[in-house]
């Protein structure tokens, strides 16, 4: 293989219902850092049907120096194989170094299937990425046993070195556009064989759910908390600070909260400003998911639970008392 | 209906803990068990098998000591076991190991292949899809129901915030949520049965006609080439208070952030 003949950083776009997701535009961020080491353009490839100038604009404004786009009604809805093969041969054709895929139900379902077809390796989950100085090559760290160790991976002989990220991992970033927008249209020959599932429905969960994600404070429980009803506490003090609750594996377990809500490995990344870790021991899979949080306050009975090694103020108090306290503290303020 | 399960044996990684003098991870006493997304995977299949009458083959690659989690299987009701077993395997990425699962897959009768979402200790989701891509089947991932028409099935698959149902023809691959079922236990005549000799077949690379340089370290695309143990963010203060002075603390922390 001709390492030499792969050149430029490929982010894959994301899109549902016509909306460009976060994710997307979260890479685009990471992608101009390493490009920059690379000293090598941007492309982004966002795949799906009725997409426009719109979509090219914001796309530019985070970070994508070429914008490609198909407008294909075969391909208005995520689907393995006809999304696999206009990928595929766009990167034949191309020759990205790089690729970068959101770590979606629908990037975890592509990613593996495009790495096997391009014969080329893959790094999922990714928490970090960098370019190694003498060889060029993109080092992918990312957790593993559980978020026990960090493994840092290379894909050394083959090309593209793919890798996906979750969404929250990385912070998107604008720039100033100043070159006229191009958006290069890609054909894609998808034929009835290439349909090979039926989608029979579609089902939206309802939107009035909010997504912890995008919440700047979360108020996590953990079963410290020690029963359900104790979460209206916590939604008390996320209502006063317009945060949201979420909560750790065992509470989701309990049927304390819903799994959307859950933080962790096997839950969401989040990176609120303030993290609220109530009655969470700390398991690593748990931190796992919020570590990088700006400021984490734990409050636990617990003087030895591990959640304080990774908190910037431990509280060790009942975390039922506390909560109601923090509120009345929080109201005197606001009447100030 | 004719099912393979693909399953993996992996440290239970809820008991791995951390050496905190020297770093790194303590393997020993951490128990061994069928990655719980795989577990679910053998559920699935036998409540088809319940529903419809169908055959399940337990494929699982790995050491001697993967034989456990196939006689678990076996225990639980499936029909047939077998370890895919290699030095030539030792060091494979996901990319090699589903080259030589699909090479085993070759080798049996199949109407539908069941992965789990991922396993525990790698969390990649990339083994099922990799297979069913070098073995130009369709696939549906994160599935959570699964039922059977005549040539294909009907399976639920989960995406973040919305869910489809999707009807995909055999033979094809499906990955499965633990969510999808709660695995049954062993029953005791099973057990009994499973571990009975030669109940789990031994297959090696000769015996799925492989070239051994399509798999192991050496054809695998991606290396390793550091590990490190997590090191815990610095810790910051801790005060043992009561109730009403740490909402105080708390208070102050926050102005001090600009959060209030």
């Amino acid at each position: 293989m001709d390492l030499k003949a792969y050149k430029g950083i490929l982010v894959i776009g994301e899109q549902r219902q016509g909306n460009i997701q976060n994710g997307t535009f979260e890479l685009l961020g990471k992608a101009k850092e390493l490009a920059a080491k690379l000293d090598c353009n941007v492309s982004v490839l966002l795949i799906g049907n009725g997409l426009n100038e719109q979509h090219g604009k914001i796309l530019a404004k985070h970070g994508a120096d070429n914008i490609f786009m198909t407008n294909d009604h075969s391909l208005e809805n995520y689907s393995t194989e006809p999304y696999t093969k206009t990928i595929t041969k766009f990167i034949n054709e191309n020759k990205p170094e790089i690729v970068m895929i959101s770590a979606t139900t629908i990037g975890r379902d592509l990613a593996p299937r495009l790495s096997a077809r391009l014969k080329t390796g893959l790094t999922a989950d990714c928490t970090s990425l960098d370019i190694e100085e003498n060889t060029q090559n993109l080092l992918m760290t990312r957790p593993a046993f559980g978020g026990n160790i960090l493994a840092t991976i290379v894909c050394p002989n083959h090309r593209p070195q793919m890798s996906t990220v979750r969404p929250g991992v990385f912070q998107k970033q604008e720039f100033d556009v100043r070159k006229p927008l191009k958006i290069n249209c890609v054909r894609a020959d998808i034929t009835k064989e290439d349909l090979n599932i039926e989608i029979l429905d579609t089902v939206y969960e309802k939107t009035e759910k909010k997504n912890i994600e995008e919440a700047n404070i979360l108020v996590s429980a953990g079963r410290g908390i020690g029963s359900k009803e104790n979460i209206t506490k916590l939604e008390t003090l996320a209502k006063e600070l317009g945060g949201l609750v979420s909560g750790s594996r065992a509470v989701v377990d309990a049927g304390w909260i819903d799994q959307p809500s859950q933080v962790g490995q096997t839950g969401k990344t989040v990176r609120p400003d303030v993290y609220f870790a109530c009655g969470i021991s700390g398991a690593i899979q748990h931190i796992a998911g919020m570590e990088e949080s700006d400021l984490i306050i734990a409050i636990n009975k617990n003087p030895g639970a591990p959640i304080f090694d990774n908190a910037d103020l431990g509280i060790v108090a009942d975390v039922n008392q506390l909560i109601p306290a923090l509120v009345e503290e929080l109201q005197k303020e606001t009447h100030k | 209906m004719k099912i393979i399960v693909c399953i993996k044996q992996v440290p239970d990684t809820t008991e791995v803990r951390i050496d905190q003098k020297t770093g790194t991870l303590i393997r020993e006493g951490v128990p061994s068990i069928i990655n719980p997304d795989d577990k679910s995977g053998i559920e699935a299949a036998l409540v088809l098998k319940e529903r419809y009458g169908a055959h399940i083959t337990l494929l699982s690659m790995g050491p001697d000591q993967a034989e456990l989690a196939l006689i678990e299987g076996l225990a639980m009701g499936a029909d047939r076991a077998i370890l895919l077993s290699d030095r030539a395997f030792a060091g494979s990425d996901t990319w090699a190991t589903s080259i030589a699962l699909a090479y085993a897959i070759k080798k049996i009768d199949y109407d539908v292949i069941i992965c789990g979402r991922q396993a525990i200790d790698g969390d990649t989701a990339q083994v099922g899809p990799q297979i069913a891509e070098h073995l130009s089947l369709p696939q549906v991932s994160y599935v959570t129901s699964i039922e059977k028409e005549e040539n294909s099935l009907k399976v639920k698959k989960v995406f973040e915030d919305f869910s489809q149902n999707i009807r995909i023809k055999m033979p094809c691959m499906i990955t499965v949520l633990k969510e999808i079922n709660q695995p049954r236990y062993m029953t005791v005549g099973r057990i009994f049965d499973a571990y009975k000799e030669n109940q789990v077949e031994r297959w090696n690379i000769q015996n799925i006609d492989m070239d051994p340089s399509l798999t192991g370290l050496k054809a695998s695309p991606t290396q390793v080439k550091k590990i490190q143990t997590k090191g815990a963010k610095t810790a910051g203060k801790v005060f043992e208070v009561d109730a009403r002075e740490g909402a105080r603390l708390i208070v102050e922390k926050l102005k001090e952030k600009f959060v209030i």
